[in-house]
């Protein structure tokens, strides 16, 4: 890896350092050459309105989502996205965004679908570095095109569909969806828009950990030592544990499927991008509804 | 159909007319517009309906006085989006009598021209706000 790793101490506890950089870190190394600094976010004006000097801006439901299928976007127009963007295979991608990088978790998986070897986080994301006073520009840097590759995305390892899901059940699940979600209690006071999903409830035998828990107020993420004290003692979950975690669209659960992965060094976890707006309204999949996560 | 209320069909027209980037920055416009909430309601946030569509927290306030409906809503200034959009209904409603307001199409969000740039999933967010401003029009008429 030619951009060194940020050396911080609390990185240094989590499984895979690699995979974090803190805003000192950037804001040192956001002249170097092999660094891509890219903001991704829920809303999808803030990069306009000021962003990291140098970042350019991928956004997950324009540029990642394939306009026509409910899927990610192939091989060529990954390529020609990211070499718009002046990223190339070898580049050394910084992402970042708002809502505790929630999105920018998301962007982060679908690289990883690709195969982008050297992706990190910055921690805290966008509401850090404004926090901290740091530099921000409305100016879009000038881009020169790089040649990415086309490369087929490789869904199995991190990315779960319904059928994989269904042959889960009874291994560790995580719902990372808030309690009423979990619950399915719904909102039934009329003229109310229905939410994207026919039924309510949860995944028989899932675990609720609301994404958040991860997040410490400002943003960045905890300690191993809490994140362990959450997922191990609370949700169960053993070091070497398959796990799946889905939320409403997969976006939240890309944030708990990089701590699970990144942070606490699991292997096998992967992200249920259909998630409840798909299992809510499958036919016939088996649904619990209240606090417990009961079983089959 | 009716027509739309003029500052509505303005602010239509003008999207439509608009390059990508130039509509990107007439959102980023209309966010930086969203006014104040009036001094009452700041000290009464259980007045507020938060919009649940939305992502960011938006909060809206319908008042209706003499047949004339006014509007107020407030949301955070890193969503810019949300304010956007609260923006354009905000100065799109305000003034306009009961039935110019409720006669609005439900779908207008959607006709600006926004859904393949901002993604459909956020104009429905908007189009949720449009929807509870409506509602609460009917309850502050029928009461």
């Amino acid at each position: 890896m030619s951009v060194p790793t940020d050396s911080n101490a609390k990185f240094a506890e989590y499984a895979h350092p690699e995979a974090i950089v803190s805003t000192e870190w950037l804001a040192a190394n956001l002249t170097n050459p092999d660094v891509v600094v890219v903001e991704s976010d829920e809303d999808v004006l803030l990069y306009e309105i000021g962003h990291i000097p140098g970042a350019v801006k991928i956004d997950w439901h324009t540029d990642l989502n394939d306009p026509v299928l409910r899927d990610y976007v192939h091989g060529e127009a990954f390529a020609e996205l990211l070499s718009s963007k002046g990223i190339t295979r070898d580049s050394t991608v910084i992402i970042y965004g708002d809502k505790s990088n929630w999105w920018a978790a998301y962007a982060l998986w679908v690289f990883k679908l690709f195969g982008h070897a050297d992706v990190r986080l910055l921690d805290g994301g966008r509401d850090k570095w404004i926090e901290e006073g740091r530099e921000l520009t409305s100016e879009q840097p000038p881009l020169t095109r790089s040649s990415y590759p086309v490369i087929e995305r490789n869904d199995a390892p991190i990315r779960a569909f319904l059928a994989d899901t269904l042959a889960h059940i009874g291994k560790p699940m995580i719902d990372v969806r808030s309690a009423e979600e979990y619950s399915g209690e719904r909102t039934h006071m009329p003229a109310y828009p229905e939410e994207g999903a026919l039924r309510g409830g949860h995944i028989p035998g899932a675990a609720s950990v609301p994404w958040a828990k991860a997040a410490n107020e400002d943003s960045t993420f905890k300690s191993r030592a809490e994140l362990e004290a959450i997922y191990l003692d609370g949700a169960g979950l053993k070091p070497g544990d398959d796990v799946i975690a889905y939320c409403r669209i997969g976006e939240r659960s890309s944030h708990t499927w990089f701590v699970l992965n990144y942070l606490l060094g699991f292997t096998g976890v992967r992200n249920y991008d259909g998630s409840w707006t798909e299992w809510g309204s499958a036919v016939r999949v088996p649904i619990v509804k209240g606090a417990l996560p009961g079983s089959l | 159909m009716t027509d739309l209320p003029t500052v509505l069909a303005q602010t239509k027209e003008d999207f439509l007319d608009l390059g990508d980037k130039d509509k990107i920055q007439l959102l980023i416009e209309f966010a930086e517009e969203l006014p104040e909430l009036p001094a009452e309601y700041q000290d009464h946030p259980e007045l507020l309906e938060k919009v649940e569509e939305c992502q960011s927290p938006v909060y809206i306030f319908v008042d209706v006085t003499d047949g004339l409906v006014a509007v107020h809503a407030t949301a955070p200034i890193q969503a810019p989006t949300t304010r956007g959009f609260a923006s354009i209904l905000v100065q799109g409603l305000s003034g306009l009598n009961v039935e110019e307001a409720l006669g609005i199409p439900d779908d207008f969000p959607s006709t600006l021209g926004l859904n393949t740039l901002i993604s459909p999933l956020r104009v429905r967010g908007m189009t949720g706000m449009l929807w509870r401003m409506k509602r609460q029009i009917r309850e502050k008429t029928s009461a």
